[in-house]
Order: C-alpha cells, then sequence, then structure tokens
C-alpha cells in the first residue's frame, strides 16, 4: 500500500476518516438500497423470476455457452499468439522488407475496431466467396485484431533481456536463430507470461462479440435464454456474473505469476488492455 | 468508390456520432477514474476498498456484456434513457477503470519525498493530491492516458452492437445497400485510423512538452 500521501494518523485525522468511513459505507448502502428498491417497485425482485437460474437445466445451458467462450477464446489466443511472435521477430528483424511490413501491421490493426473486422468477415468476405463457419468468423478477427497486441507484448520482452546475453550466444558460436530459440525467447517468455495471461482476460472478454456473430457464445447463449423466457435483466445479470468470474480468476492469476518473479520488473506495454 | 462517394451524407453522421460518444465518454471516464484514483490512495480503508472493486469490476467485465445489460435490462427496473446517453454512461463508466488504473500507476511513480515535503509544509490530503502529487503524476502517464483514449475510441464501435448508429454502423449499413464492401470498410477503417493518429499526434506533442522521464 503507498503511503505517499499520508503519515500515521493523529488524533484528529483519525476522526476525519472515521467520518469518511462512514459517509463512504453510507453511500453504497443508499445506492444498493435504491437498486433494490428500483428491482422491487418493478416486480422484477420476485422469486419467480429468479428461481428458472437455481436449476439445473438453466445453468447447462449457460455452462455450454461458457465452454464455447473458452474454446473461441482458447483457438483465437492460440493463434495470435503464434502470429504475434512472428510479428515482433519481424519487427526486429535486420532486414528491412520484413521490418516495414510487421511494423504496418501492428500499427494498422491497432486503430482498427475489432467490430469493424467482425462486420469484415460476416458481410466482406462472403461477397468474394468466403463463407466461413460461424466458429471462425467469431476466432479469424480476434486472431487478427489481438495478434498485434501480442506481438507487442512479445517485442517488449525480447527487448528486455539484457543484451549480453544474445551477444553471449553468438560469442560461442551460436547462429541468430539459435541464440534467438534458445537463450533470448525463453527468458523473454518467462518475463512476459504476466501480461501474455491478462491480454488472454482481454481476449477472453473480445468473445463476447459473438452476440454479433450469433455464434452461441456465453453472451449470444443469454440472450437466446433471454428473449426465450423473458428474464431479460436476471440473464443478462446472471452472465455478467459468469464473466466476472473467470476473468477475476484469471486476473488473479496473473497477479500471482507477476508476484512471484521479485525484482525482474515487467516490461513497459504500448497497448492499453481495454 | 463511388459507393462510398454516394452515402458521404451517412458516413460523415456516423463519423459525427462517434466523435460524439469519443468525446462525451472520454471526458466523462477521466472525471470518474480521477475519482476512483482519489479514493484509491486516500487513507481511508472503506473507500480504497470500494476503488478497488470498480476497477476490478469493470475490467473483468465485457463492455458488450455491460452496454447489453444497460441497454435492454435498465428499462425493466424502469430506468430508461436515450440510446446515445445509455452508450456515453456505460462506455464513460467502463473505461473509467482503465483511467483509473493508469493514473494510480503515475500517482505510485511520484517519489515519496513530494509527498512528505507537502505534508510537512501544512497541505491536506486533497490540496497535496491537487497542488503536488497529480500534476506530477499526470506528466509521467500523458502516454498510457493517449493509449486508453485510442483503446476508447475503438470501444465506442460496440456501440453500434446494440443499435447506436455509428460509423461502424453506417459503414455496415451502406454495405447491405450497396454490396461493395472493400471501399467502405476501408473507408471506415481509415476514418478510425485517422481519429487514432490525431490521438497520437496530440499525445506526442504533449509528451514532449510536458512529459517526465523517470
Amino acid at each position: 500500500m503507498s503511503n505517499l500521501l499520508f503519515d500515521e494518523p493523529g488524533p484528529c485525522a483519525r476522526r476525519r476518516i472515521r467520518i469518511a468511513t462512514v459517509a463512504g459505507t453510507v453511500a453504497v448502502l443508499a445506492l444498493l438500497a435504491l437498486a433494490v428498491r428500483q428491482f422491487a417497485a418493478n416486480g422484477q425482485l420476485d422469486a419467480a423470476r429468479w428461481q428458472p437460474y437455481a436449476t439445473w437445466p438453466m445453468w447447462r445451458y449457460l455452462l455450454s455457452g461458457l465452454w464455447s467462450t473458452a474454446l473461441a477464446a482458447v483457438v483465437s489466443a492460440a493463434l495470435a499468439m503464434a502470429a504475434g511472435l512472428a510479428l515482433a521477430l519481424g519487427r526486429l528483424s535486420r532486414r528491412r522488407w520484413v521490418r516495414l511490413p510487421a511494423a504496418a501491421y501492428v500499427e494498422a490493426v491497432r486503430t482498427i475496431p475489432a467490430l469493424l473486422l467482425v462486420y469484415v468477415v460476416l458481410f466482406a468476405l462472403p461477397r468474394y466467396g468466403l463463407d466461413l463457419p460461424l466458429f471462425w468468423k467469431l476466432v479469424v478477427p480476434l486472431a487478427v485484431s489481438n495478434a498485434a497486441a501480442f506481438a507487442e507484448i512479445f517485442r517488449a520482452g525480447i527487448l528486455s533481456v539484457e543484451r549480453g546475453q544474445g551477444e553471449a550466444g553468438l560469442a560461442v558460436g551460436l547462429t541468430q536463430g539459435q541464440t534467438m530459440r534458445m537463450i533470448v525467447l525463453p527468458q523473454a517468455a518467462r518475463r512476459v507470461l504476466p501480461s501474455i495471461v491478462s491480454q488472454s482476460v482481454g481476449l477472453l472478454k473480445d468473445t463476447s462479440l459473438g452476440f454479433v456473430v450469433s455464434y452461441a457464445e456465453l453472451l449470444y447463449s443469454g440472450k437466446v435464454l433471454a428473449t426465450y423466457n423473458g428474464l431479460l435483466i436476471q440473464t443478462y445479470i446472471v452472465v455478467a456474473l459468469i464473466y466476472l468470474v473467470v476473468n477475476a480468476s484469471l486476473s488473479k492469476l496473473a497477479r500471482v505469476l507477476e508476484a512471484r518473479r521479485p525484482g525482474v520488473r515487467p516490461p513497459r506495454r504500448r497497448f492499453a488492455r481495454v | 468508390m463511388s459507393a462510398v462517394l454516394d452515402h458521404l451524407p451517412e458516413f460523415w453522421e456516423g463519423l459525427l456520432v462517434t466523435l460524439q460518444l469519443t468525446a462525451a465518454s472520454f471526458a466523462g471516464a477521466a472525471a470518474v477514474g480521477l475519482v476512483i484514483t482519489a479514493m484509491r490512495v486516500s487513507p481511508v480503508g472503506v473507500l480504497r476498498a470500494i476503488g478497488t472493486a470498480y476497477v476490478e469490476t469493470f475490467q473483468n467485465l465485457p463492455l458488450l456484456v455491460l452496454l447489453v445489460l444497460a441497454v435492454f435490462g435498465l428499462p425493466e427496473i424502469g430506468i430508461k434513457a436515450g440510446l446515445l446517453t445509455t452508450a456515453v454512461v456505460v462506455i464513460a463508466l467502463y473505461e473509467a477503470a482503465y483511467i483509473a488504473e493508469a493514473l494510480r500507476s503515475g500517482v505510485n511513480a511520484v517519489s515519496a519525498g513530494q509527498g512528505e515535503a507537502a505534508r510537512a509544509l501544512g497541505l491536506s490530503f486533497g490540496q497535496s493530491l491537487r497542488h503536488v502529487v497529480l500534476p506530477q503524476a499526470l506528466r509521467t502517464v500523458i502516454q498510457p492516458l493517449g493509449n486508453v483514449f485510442i483503446a476508447l475510441t475503438m470501444n465506442t464501435s460496440l456501440a453500434a452492437a446494440v443499435g447506436v448508429v455509428d460509423l461502424t454502423a453506417a459503414a455496415n449499413r451502406v454495405n447491405l445497400a450497396e454490396a461493395q464492401p472493400i471501399p467502405i470498410f476501408v473507408g471506415a477503417g481509415l476514418a478510425y485510423a485517422l481519429i487514432a493518429a490525431c490521438a497520437g499526434f496530440v499525445t506526442g506533442r504533449l509528451e514532449r512538452r510536458l512529459g517526465m522521464v523517470r
């Protein structure tokens, strides 16, 4: 915890802290009470409207949606990481005709919304005779857009390995490729692991675009369910809670990985994780 | 090409909506993010916990889920607002978590001596935050904030998925009418790239003029 802005509180400060504690608690409780009142006033709190979410078939349906989400996330993460590694190596290449296209790809994709890519795959590619199956309509745009983010993570990781490591590899007679593969990359991979995990959380969040593609992942399953049983707000709250639990666990994992290596600062990121 | 030129008004309308969404939600996100940051560095345990819970919640929920929940769910409990307003509020609340996280890393980068000096002069928590710590913190996070702004611009396109007719939705509509995907989607992509390039240019200028290297 940072104590940049305050010291050990004296009696006066302690009183103010107590007042702020009470005020903060009251504000949160008031907000909760208001929410409950709104739910109750519109009859959304009736047991009958929440009962279905205590039954197994409902959960089986939502969990199968979660499974599809996981499948899409894992496949697009694998594709994006492979492409990202290639792009990172390309951007660090000594050959200009490799370096420039890789840099152009990363910079261009960074400024195109994922939804626009989804629309391209949904509506543009079929016109040119490329009508992908539903699963790939979601996975391909996600892989394309996340490859750029992974590329920047890998590049920062490779650059964060001390120069002496690569020089030592060359000095004992390894080729450029061998040095990269056997000496630099293993160290870089270990350093970027937390960033990789949290970027994967971002990717998992992006799979909710299945809502647009009508691929039956978690959010789209929720939509189908809500149109079927008419329990709009209940369904979407349950869906949101599932996302929250899964992603918070993954974020926690990223923090644990980060804390396990004291002393090594993770490389600075250029992409906002959003 | 003519597909784009014939529908310039639609693109223009969409671009305006995208710019509105971007500007309004960035302003809202900056305000909320600042408050959350102040809560997270305050000496009050409850406020710190609220700030952390806020950031954790919004960083771990997909924006599209929040948009769907707000647009289709909230009317069920009697909260009705215009589509654009709802989208702006949701995007602002969502991005506030990222801005708060960026600002907090900036506050943590300010050396402890600065805070101690401010307190030695007798400044209160709010005063030392406002006059000493935040000005220095902001200078170290210009680049991260610029990245959040670009990501926010890209994220505004998700509003198209819940029915806001922004640039992405306009491109999609024009394409459904004209069936000439390449010029239309490339045009829309270029417009987004242009916004991002402007943001990058401005943050680059700000960084050079105000930035602090640590």
